[in-house]
């Protein structure tokens, strides 16, 4: 079944003349949080899509393109296209763009586990990715940035510990349709803009069919649902299908553990993540 | 009130490192005080930083402590709003700013309001301020209010009955929600800070920060609104910034011949129906 918007509904979340100063407060975000604690340099993984993409070119413009590393990680079965994308927004943004090719390492693994499903394999390798991201951490003394959006995020559809770690990610509140607005308001590269989201995971995946509606219609539930705080009844009154707020809530609860840091049992009056409160900028 | 040139500095404190920010708010009073400001007014928190949390008590400290003398030297050469966690006697913690002038303390107010929903949790570190008057400095009467103190009509309401001709109101608030120009929280407190001084005739000087804390970052926007409703001064969205303005006894006269709104106030009234409200209890 295909979901739609119920006809004359308001789009919430544009952005609307507002970019500039959205732009600016992530710009201060990445700079902030990497000069805070002595850091000048980043490095991201830059998939092709334009989630990566926006992050990279809002990295670029913090802290000066020869301070950005992009790292292109494909396995065997990746679109070939996503490498030439991923190629195009560096060469857009001047950055640098290195390539690390993850079949050997992740082959190794499952030579041996010819059962494996294609879940473990793509947690695998969103795991390897960031792995990779986290040495080349090391080795550049560069911060790792995040490049999950609000949307996947909230759905839960990213890999724990895989492509939803980072030390800081500046598209985390953006719902898709504001990762959109300002991909297209600083230029990214229409081949970019104009491509199906995928996971590339596997081959012909794309977002839309795994789960089951589209981003456009999740951004419109989710920006209410959330931001809002509107009800699954208000929601349904206003002509989403109940079937579409029933997937939805759904992934949006189960998927909350993985929002959250690991859970501790408490035994102590004083436990970490529950009432030993300092921010993470403490001491610096 | 006298006429004089006012000052707002749009600073980005350390989160809990007081020296390092007496040092700032003195570098930036000095600059101030160059360009011929008779007052300057700093963020709420100005010497501590906001999200404390669990660092609330380890920066506490009374008006009198050692650390703040540079700042009451400082006041010799013109009148400052500063602002810090203040240690009652008690023993409890409250977010305080203190007028000072000619190397005195003339008053401190402790923030009422402690917002303590979404992103907000002011009252579970901090005891609730008690009072709210207006106070004489050489300069004229004014009144304080800390960031959401301004957020509830009822005290401007206080403090322009109670004879204030200018409500001074260091803040630290969030940039958030997207909205033409920049955020609708900056939208919104200049909708307020705008119609209040209109309604009540008196001079709005609104002092926000700053800089980013555990990703947040909050917005500047700092203004200063004449007593017809109009924004006569201000600062950059989202940057540091220092602006200079000044202040006219004329301007509050002038708008309280055109509209009289103060003079026709019933406080009795409000009294009297503040009191039967009140005694009402769980009657219909």
């Amino acid at each position: 079944m295909t979901y739609s918007l119920p006809p004359g509904l308001p789009m919430l979340g544009r952005l609307d003349g507002s970019e500039e100063s959205v732009v600016e407060l992530l710009t201060g975000f990445i700079r902030d949080q990497s000069h805070r604690i002595g850091i000048t340099k980043a490095v991201l993984g830059l998939s092709g899509g334009i989630d990566s993409a926006l992050s990279a070119a809002l990295a670029a413009k913090s802290l000066g393109p020869e301070n950005v590393t992009a790292i292109v990680m494909p396995y065997a079965t990746s679109n070939p296209q996503s490498e030439k994308d991923a190629q195009e927004v560096a060469k857009h943004l001047g950055i640098q763009l290195l390539k690390v090719d993850i079949t050997p390492m992740v082959d190794a693994y499952f030579r041996g586990r010819p059962e494996a499903s294609p879940l473990r394999r793509g947690n695998k390798m969103a795991r390897e990715r960031m792995t990779i991201l986290y040495d080349h951490s090391a080795e550049l003394k560069a911060l790792v940035v995040g490049t999950s959006n609000k949307t996947e995020i909230l759905l839960g559809y990213g890999t724990q510990f895989g492509d939803l770690a980072s030390a800081m990610n500046p598209i985390g509140d953006l719902y898709k349709l504001q990762v959109y607005a300002l991909a297209r308001h600083l230029r990214i590269p229409k081949s970019v803009l104009e491509k199906a989201p995928s996971a590339d995971l596997w081959e012909g995946q794309t977002d839309e069919e795994e789960l089951g509606f589209s981003y456009d219609v999740a951004d419109q539930v989710l920006y209410r649902l959330v931001d809002q705080r509107f009800s699954l009844e208000e929601l349904e009154a206003l002509g989403f299908h109940r079937t579409l707020l029933n997937l939805i809530e759904h992934r949006l609860r189960t998927s909350h553990y993985k929002r959250k840091p690991p859970i501790i049992a408490k035994v102590n009056r004083r436990t970490v993540g529950r009432d030993f409160l300092y921010s993470r900028d403490w001491g610096t | 009130m006298k006429d004089f040139t006012l000052a707002l500095a749009q600073m980005s404190p350390k989160l809990g490192l007081v020296s390092d920010n007496v040092h700032r708010v003195l570098e930036l009073a000095e600059e101030a005080a160059k360009a011929g400001a008779h007052l300057a007014v700093f963020p709420e928190l100005c010497l501590t930083g906001y999200f404390l949390r669990d660092l609330a008590h380890d920066v506490a400290m009374s008006p009198g402590d050692a650390l703040l003398s540079p700042l009451y030297k400082m006041s010799r050469r013109l009148d400052l709003v500063v602002s810090f966690v203040e240690e009652s006697a008690e023993g409890f913690p409250h977010i305080s700013a203190a007028y000072l002038s000619g190397g005195s303390l003339v008053h401190v107010h402790r923030k009422v309001y402690l917002p303590t929903y979404g992103m907000f949790e002011d009252a579970r570190f901090y005891a609730h301020g008690k009072s709210l008057g207006a106070f004489q400095t050489p300069l004229g009467r004014m009144a304080l209010l800390i960031c959401e103190d301004f957020w509830h009509p009822n005290l401007s309401y206080l403090a322009a009955l109670d004879g204030a001709q200018m409500i001074l109101c260091p803040a630290s608030s969030p940039a958030r929600i997207p909205e033409k120009p920049g955020f609708a929280s900056a939208n919104w407190l200049k909708k307020l800070t705008t119609m209040l001084a209109g309604t009540y005739g008196l001079y709005v000087a609104y002092a926000n920060r700053v800089g980013f804390e555990d990703g947040v970052g909050f917005s500047g926007d700092s203004h200063v609104v004449c007593p017809d409703g109009t924004v006569q001064a201000e600062a950059a969205l989202l940057r540091e910034d220092l602006i200079l303005t000044p202040i006219s006894g004329e301007a509050v006269r002038r708008q309280r011949r055109t509209l009289p709104l103060l003079r026709d106030e019933d406080p009795h009234l409000i009294q009297r129906e503040m009191a039967r409200i009140l005694n009402k209890g769980d009657q219909p």
